[in-house]
């Protein structure tokens, strides 16, 4: 009870000097106090500016693409297989195929990328020692910063041919290239993020299961892993946003024809991986930079960019999310 | 199997991934020296490209990165030290600090591509400046900005709260301990990251290829609207874009390597700077 008392008096105490040096320290000559606000506001213009430029990046892109959706309708951009935005006569405004290639050059470099991404992120994180990870933490930092034009140069005139020669193909630019060239520029993020949650599970969680006679692979696999779980998630989605919103890569690597990247196997509809594929991202590059400004053509390319905007934009959304979650986790418990 | 072994096994296989990993950048790495290693001469570096880009070198486009990537730096390093000051000195944590770092998260993964044709509409179209060297410069440096912002927090927070309660315990006002204490203390932090923001600049492709790089340009931009050859741009042309491929080849090799050297220059620069300024900080 006295305890509690004297608590109480001491935390009285420290509001009021908390009054006092705010009163004291404050009686600055009317200048100084003047310019100060006058900085704090100009700093508040700077800081808010992410917000500024994200809604104008989303207004700029829904005024121009509005166009097009009120003339073509959101549906047809969703649905159309057929994109012949110029031509005079039978226009047409669908975008699924380019939905259809980036998704599945996104997944197919996805499914190369988790695997490879997951497992070197615990190596580097559990297993290797300590001048291994000297090495291994350096090259995926260059690896990071490798050109994605430089990559895609690669796929060009190393991948493809060899992708030509495995599959007898008369033309190596495929959705499988663009995947493989695709999965080395989304593990860089998959693996730093990886890394990071697993280093971030505390050290509690590991020696409490050695102590119950867990191995050091047991203790991984079903004790840190587990724990990083979200981060790791949120790796992979944003090796996803990565991937999918790539542009020079797969503009060099997937051959660009408009076609639905499908084929019939026993009356079943696949993705054809063998097949040239045009992505949202790459139809952009090829069609932006000569297209007249103020055309349909222009606001369709628009209502693409729109389209990407939203996929990333839910994506990060998402991995933003698992991220703060996995913060709070480890943090409460 | 015993747990032993088991563990043996697993291990081998997260080594072997790590491994393909260094193998894998070391593939990429050695086929692009062992192709254009012999191109490089310090001709090839200071002279134009000639006789339809099939002979000659890439310094108009050198220097056309080199102007965009300076102009972009320039443009969006104090955007987003103001930013990282306000976020690490005077912002209260708060929905509103809530949803500007979601804004920055956000921004860092909208598409290259997306700023290109967003820099198109607003500067270009809009703002009726047209494509050019300052079009495409402005736009690089919104699509740097999260990563400049983020770089420049780092190296605030990295500054011990001790020299702010110090700076304000001498009767200093708030601003006059940031510009005195806090920023000089975390200028090379600041640099790091500007630097970083520079190599990134250097070796984008997407948005510039909307704004204003040109597929070829005899003279060297002399104003800001003016059309620029990049590296970036020069060896995607010289990859595809080109008549006769098989004839430009060693040179779009050499473009790649010379690209490459530039960015991983930068960025071991960079590094070096932090780390000198890491020790140098240990010792006082």
């Amino acid at each position: 009870m006295s305890l509690q008392h004297a608590e109480k008096e001491v935390n009285q105490e420290v509001e009021d000097l908390k009054i006092v040096n705010k009163e004291t320290l404050t009686q600055k000559s009317f200048k100084s106090n003047t310019l100060d606000f006058l900085i704090e506001k100009m700093f508040f213009v700077f800081g808010s500016i992410a917000i500024f430029v994200l809604l104008l990046i989303l207004f700029f892109l829904i005024r121009e693409g509005s166009g097009a959706i009120r003339e073509v309708g959101i549906m047809e951009f969703l649905t159309g297989t057929r994109w012949y935005p110029s031509s005079p006569q039978g226009a047409g405004y669908g975008a699924l195929p380019f939905i259809l290639g980036s998704l599945m050059v996104t997944t197919g470099a996805l499914v190369i990328a988790i695997p490879w991404g997951i497992f070197t992120a615990i190596f580097i994180a559990e297993i290797a020692p300590r001048r291994v990870r000297e090495i291994l933490k350096p090259a995926v930092e260059v690896l990071a910063i490798f050109p994605s034009v430089v990559l895609g140069f690669i796929a060009l005139v190393i991948l493809s041919p060899i992708v030509a020669n495995v599959f007898g193909l008369s033309n190596g630019l495929t959705a499988l290239t663009a995947s493989v060239i695709l999965s080395v520029m989304a593990l860089p993020t998959i693996i730093s993020i990886s890394e990071d949650s697993i280093k971030s599970v505390p050290k509690d969680y590991r020696e409490a299961a050695y102590a119950l006679g867990a191995t050091r692979w047991e203790t991984i696999k079903t004790i840190t892993v587990p724990a990083a779980k979200s981060g790791i998630v949120a790796g992979v989605m944003l090796g996803f946003g990565r991937a999918v919103g790539e542009t020079m890569t797969v503009l060099m690597a997937a051959g660009n024809a408009i076609n639905m990247p499908i084929t019939e196997f026993l009356g079943v509809t696949l993705p054809n991986f063998l097949t040239s594929v045009r992505t949202l991202t790459a139809n952009i590059a090829i069609e932006g930079s000569d297209v007249p400004w103020g055309s349909l053509h222009y606001s369709s390319l628009f209502v693409i960019a729109l389209i990407l905007f939203v996929i990333t934009f839910i994506v990060n959304l998402i991995a933003d999310l698992l991220i703060s979650r996995q913060r709070r986790k480890l943090t409460n418990e | 199997m015993s747990k032993q072994l088991e563990q043996k096994l697993w291990f081998t296989i997260c080594g072997a991934f790590a491994f393909f990993t260094i193998v894998a950048l070391g593939l990429l790495l050695f086929s692009i020296i062992r192709e254009g290693a012999h191109v490089i001469s310090w001709s090839f570096i200071t002279q134009p490209p000639q006789r339809n880009m099939t002979e000659g070198g890439v310094w108009p486009a050198l220097v056309g990165t080199f102007y965009v990537a300076s102009l972009t730096i320039i443009i969006s390093v104090p955007v987003g030290i103001g930013a990282a000051i306000y976020l690490n000195e005077y912002a209260t944590q708060g929905p509103l600090v809530r949803v500007i770092r979601m804004s920055i998260r956000n921004l860092a993964g909208v598409p290259s591509i997306v700023y290109g044709l967003f820099g198109l509409a607003i500067f270009a179209s809009f703002l009726k400046i047209g494509v050019g060297l300052i079009t495409a410069a402005i736009t690089l440096a919104i699509m740097v900005l999260p990563w400049v912002i983020t770089a420049s927090e780092e190296a605030l927070k990295s500054v011990p709260t001790s020299f702010r309660e110090g700076g304000l315990a001498l009767g200093a006002t708030k601003w006059q301990t940031i510009r005195q204490l806090v920023l000089p203390s975390a200028i090379p932090g600041m640099a790091t990251g500007s630097i970083l923001g520079l190599a990134r600049a250097a070796g984008e492709t997407a948005p510039i290829i909307l704004t204003g790089a040109a597929y070829f340009s005899r003279n060297l931009p002399t104003s800001l609207t003016d059309n620029f050859m990049a590296l970036p741009y020069h060896l995607y042309i010289l990859a595809t874009q080109h008549a006769q491929a098989s004839a430009v080849r060693p040179i779009a090799y050499g473009t790649a390597l010379v690209l490459i050297m530039l960015v991983i220059l930068l960025n071991m620069f960079a590094i070096l700077l932090r780390n000198y300024y890491r020790k140098k900080n240990e010792v006082l």
